[in-house]
């Protein structure tokens, strides 16, 4: 039985396992806003479960980066994502290489390596956020995992922003979150890295009247 | 060892699902009627069903052999027996040690062995139909439910549903990411065993899309009887289950008459909560077609083998 364990432990815990259902959810799904709306919410149990975190060790600096989740990652960036998707006129199913039964199979041997991976890991720690280094591997292989099976480019963006979740809950857990520079440099990068690829989005399309990334490969031969 | 008691609560248990179970339909049969704003049927349709087969002859066809005659007993008696075993009064069941968990599994599936095979029997091209999807349904199901008893059993480090229920209802108060999982995964496989909406619609008889109606299009009288009983006691054995496992609170513990008296309004109150949420899914969700189900099921699968994951890392160590 668990009854050592403190509550907030059990708090973030549960919090880390709803990113990582999350996480499988944007795997499963076909439908481009579902997907984002599914972003969003992983960003919000992020958040929440930084501030768990910030409530229990006392550490100052995990407020700003649970303040800094909260506003980018389950506001600014969906919201950002949502206009492109309505300027874009993205419509639609989403188109992906595997079929999605075999894809979420696929990601459970991916959650069983990275636990595996993590365990020894999380034992050198001594964060009472430990358990969920585990999960935090899993949710950035899981996101490798969307960005190689999606055809479009907007799922591969927005399993490029999961896998930053990920590896932001790694932080966290491992550490209780990287130095405040690296943090908001990141934070900023993922900003600025959305917003370009919103650009390119754009550019994408006038060149080639769709966001199949497919077509890019013809670039080559000429 | 056996006290009188028990077997007193353990016969209570037995003969309260049996009257309960017709009542449970009834009751979500008319949630569902007032979400979708039709009139009502009355809540207490399904005994008047019950009553009017039982008051009919049985018509076999030409072809049928024993088989097709004593499927509806043994489903009914399965069904009988997963009630018995499954702790919704109290833990000090005297007939538990019969079956753990896992049995309990392969309790229901005989009786769905038994209900495909007849449903074959008499050779009609429906009823072969439905048994094949059914054990189609089955066999995604069954590996679902299993990894949702495994994970539940690795907390309570048995697979006997009563000391489960007794660890789960008596520990202290503690968050479980892996009983949300595999209690997710069991609403799905309820849904898919009990031919509820997302997977089959209990009340249509539409060809392209009835699983479990197409199998006992053949019944009739006392053997329809028995299978719309036991399909009733079905739904209740799982809601039974669902409520054991994830929402063990209120479980008498011993054999205290006094504690299994106060367990009845809560099981109850339980089951009213619990019958208005499927009518609410089975409102909010269209039908899947019957190719969407594997899908549908392998989900379950997923989140089951999640929540069994999650307990071993984050549980674990404790």
């Amino acid at each position: 039985m668990n009854n050592a364990v403190p509550l907030s432990a059990q708090l973030i815990n549960l919090f880390a396992s709803v990113i990582l259902l999350l996480a499988f959810a944007m795997l499963a799904q076909r439908r481009v806003l579902q997907l984002i709306n599914l972003f969003a919410l992983q960003g919000l149990a992020l958040g929440l479960s930084t501030v768990v975190a910030a409530v229990t060790t006392g550490q100052s600096h995990l407020y700003w980066s649970a303040g800094l989740t909260l506003v980018l990652k389950a506001l600014l960036l969906p919201w950002i994502l949502h206009r492109l998707v309505r300027r874009l006129h993205v419509k639609g199913e989403i188109e992906s290489l595997i079929n999605i039964p075999t894809t979420m199979l696929v990601g459970i041997g991916l959650v069983i390596i990275a636990f595996n991976v993590a365990l020894p890991i999380s034992q050198l720690s001594h964060t009472i956020t430990r358990g969920t280094l585990g999960i935090a591997l899993a949710v950035v292989m899981l996101a490798f995992l969307m960005m190689i099976t999606r055809t479009k480019a907007i799922p591969q963006v927005v399993g490029f922003l999961a896998m930053e979740n990920g590896l932001f809950l790694a932080a966290t857990s491992a550490t209780y979150g990287m130095p405040m520079v690296v943090e908001l440099g990141i934070a900023l990068d993922v900003l600025v890295g959305a917003i370009i690829l919103g650009v390119f989005f754009f550019q994408i399309r006038e060149q080639f009247d769709s966001l199949d990334i497919h077509h890019m490969e013809r670039l080559k031969d000429n | 060892m056996i006290s009188i008691s028990g077997l007193i609560g353990q016969l209570f248990a037995i003969a309260l699902a049996l009257v309960l179970a017709p009542l449970l339909a009834g009751w979500v049969g008319q949630c569902r009627a007032w979400l979708q704003s039709r009139t009502a049927p009355p809540l207490l349709q399904s005994y008047y069903m019950l009553h009017k087969l039982f008051h009919k002859d049985v018509v076999l066809a030409h072809g049928a052999s024993s088989l097709f005659r004593t499927a509806p007993f043994v489903m009914f008696g399965c069904m009988v027996l997963a009630c018995a075993i499954i702790p919704s009064l109290s833990t000090d069941l005297p007939f538990a040690p019969a079956a753990d968990a896992i049995a309990l599994v392969g309790v229901f599936g005989l009786a769905r062995v038994f209900i495909s095979l007849a449903a074959m029997d008499v050779g009609t091209a429906f009823g072969s139909l439905g048994g094949r999807r059914e054990m189609l349904i089955g066999f995604l199901a069954e590996p679902a439910l299993l990894m949702v008893i495994f994970t539940v059993a690795m907390i309570a480090n048995s697979t006997s549903l009563a000391t489960i229920v007794e660890t789960l209802a008596h520990s202290d108060f503690a968050i479980y990411p892996s009983l949300a999982f595999a209690g997710i995964a069991f609403a799905f496989v309820s849904l898919a065993e009990n031919a509820r909406v997302p997977v089959d619609n209990p009340a249509t008889h539409l060809e392209l899309t009835m699983i479990h109606e197409a199998m006992i299009l053949e019944y009739s009288g006392l053997h329809l009887a028995l299978i719309e009983w036991a399909a009733s006691l079905k739904l209740y054995a799982y809601s039974c289950l669902g409520l054991a496992l994830f929402f063990p609170r209120g479980i008498a513990a011993g054999d205290s008459f006094p504690a299994l008296l106060a367990a009845i309004p809560l099981l109850l109150f339980k089951l009213a909560i619990g019958g208005f949420l499927l009518a609410l899914i089975e409102t909010i969700n269209a039908k899947l077609r019957i190719f969407r189900a594997p899908e549908f099921l392998g989900t379950a699968f997923l989140l089951a083998v999640l929540g069994l994951l999650v307990r071993l890392l984050l549980e674990g160590r404790a």
